[in-house]
């Protein structure tokens, strides 16, 4: 790491818990020193270290051994012959970020950077703004680390992700509202208290670990990018961080140049993103959120403007899906693959379907689709949409009707 | 009664450290104008060249972003609570 820098004017700033320039409110960014990473990290070197996201510890902001999460990520890319069937697509690939360690969400990669970061600045209470799968990994990353946890989300979340954030011990708060306004909030709260908010005074380290995935992705394909990649988009960060995280393996030499796409996808009932990108132009309109993909439901997405301009850059397109949408591309990855994604795995899906079928993404064409959550996590979305158990008493005739009246229906 | 601003710790510095300023103006864009006079550069943190506000400034008046309201435009009254918020993550 060699300074923050704002990505508007290009200000630098000094490598502490800070966020925003002063002059024009601009994110900042870390900046690395190349050439140095370059001598050090070389495919031999990666391939000789433990299978985690921190093998690419060089291109991850802290300052020394990273202290929590050491166990993150390197989760499994699949090769989805029978999805790619469905699709219309010659190959393709899942990155299953619903089985990443330690709460099943690409956001453990995220927080395991923001914790150690801060760890490093002398933090003992840490916090973050959330709409589910950030709480609970901030919940159990801070309860593993000794930290103290207060994560906000709006009240109305899946039960499963308050579960899932309670149970680490963490202090729960729920607001009244939707994500816009828990973010809001947290960011008057974050310039009261002396706590190390993930995704506001520590975003700039926070959202650096996102590019981990990219780096995933080129070395399990056998050290290639892939021709398009399908990402959801809720502030747009994953998708600016993928993009960051293929230009730096082309940079370092670690992987040869080619043409990518990164697509963007969101679900229509908060697509501010998505619909500027269908209008071909470089800002949005910010939206009140209404779909059951809630884990993607920012309104004013801060990073969308650096979404739009990637996807420009790459050739790339956005879209949108219904809620009825989500439900069934929920059910065609778990038909085919066997992996139950979370809502927003489902609008990755079926953006990636619609593409597809729009010609966007060319069928001789190969794919990843980034799955970022576990469908465990959100059962509420599913529920009444994936059909009943059939009832028999523990009797082999009755179970032998039950077949053959089946058989006849069918 | 006058209208109160929040003012956000990155710009605090132009204030003398207040964290609430109270202003008369009937508008957005008066009562920046406003904050400018009385605190002088203030202005150029908040909007663009063209006079629009920063694409990473976020204006709320009772907890309600201006661009859902009227932007610039939008009127005050006594008693409402502006607050200025830089734009941040998702999660």
């Amino acid at each position: 790491m060699k300074a923050l820098k704002c990505r508007e004017c290009g200000r630098e700033y000094p490598l502490e818990a800070t966020h925003v320039c002063e002059f024009d409110f601009g994110p900042l960014e870390v900046a690395y020193d190349y050439a140095r990473i370059k001598k050090s990290l070389t495919r031999e070197a990666i391939a000789s270290r433990p299978r985690s996201m921190w093998r690419y510890r060089e291109l991850l902001p802290v300052a020394k051994e990273p202290t929590v999460g050491l166990q993150v990520g390197f989760t499994p890319l699949v090769k989805a012959d029978r999805l790619a069937a469905q699709l219309g697509i010659r190959e393709l690939w899942i990155k299953n970020d619903a089985v990443n360690y330690p709460t099943l969400s690409f956001k453990d990669r995220v927080v395991s950077v923001a914790l150690s970061r801060a760890k490093e600045l002398g933090f003992t209470t840490v916090a973050c703004a959330s709409t589910g799968n950030l709480a609970n990994s901030v919940a159990a990353q801070a309860a593993a680390a000794g930290l103290k946890a207060y994560v906000f989300i709006p009240s109305d979340l899946e039960q499963g992700k308050i579960i899932n954030s309670l149970v680490y011990g963490a202090n729960v708060i729920g607001i009244k509202g939707h994500y816009d306004e828990v973010n809001r909030l947290c960011a008057e709260i974050a310039g009261k208290f002396g706590w190390a908010f993930v995704n506001v005074n520590m975003r700039p380290y926070y959202a650096e670990g996102s590019k981990s995935m990219a780096y995933e992705i080129i070395e399990q394909l056998g050290w290639r990018i892939p021709q398009h990649t399908i990402v959801p988009m809720a502030s747009g960060s994953l998708l600016t961080k993928i993009q960051k995280g293929y230009q730096e393996f082309v940079k370092l030499g670690l992987v040869t140049e080619s043409k990518y796409s990164i697509h963007g996808a969101q679900a229509t009932g908060c697509s501010p993103i998505s619909v500027a990108q269908k209008a071909g132009l470089d800002f949005f309109k910010p939206v009140k959120p209404d779909t059951v993909a809630k884990s993607l439901a920012i309104g004013t997405p801060a990073d969308g403007f650096y979404a739009l301009k990637a996807m420009k850059e790459t050739n790339a397109h956005a879209d949108d899906i219904t809620d009825d949408e989500i439900r069934d591309a929920i059910k065609l990855l778990a038909e085919t693959e066997g992996i139950f994604a979370e809502t927003a795995g489902g609008v990755t899906v079926g953006v990636a379907k619609k593409l597809i079928a729009a010609g966007k993404i060319p069928h001789d064409s190969s794919a990843v689709i980034c799955v970022t959550g576990n469908g465990l996590k959100t059962l509420d979305a599913v529920t009444g949409h994936v059909g009943q158990p059939r009832e028999i008493k523990p009797s082999l005739r009755e179970f032998e009707a039950l077949l053959s009246a089946e058989t006849v229906a069918a | 009664m006058a209208k109160i601003i929040r003012i956000p710790t990155p710009l605090r510095k132009l204030t003398n450290n207040e964290e609430l300023v109270e202003v008369t103006a009937a508008t957005i864009g008066d009562a920046i104008k406003e904050l400018q006079a009385r605190f002088p550069g203030i202005e150029e943190r908040l909007l663009d060249e063209k006079g629009e506000v920063r694409r990473f400034v976020n204006v709320y008046v009772n907890e309600e972003d201006i661009r859902f309201l009227q932007n610039r435009t939008t009127p005050l009254k006594d008693g409402d609570e502006i607050s200025i918020i830089p734009a941040i993550a998702g999660g």
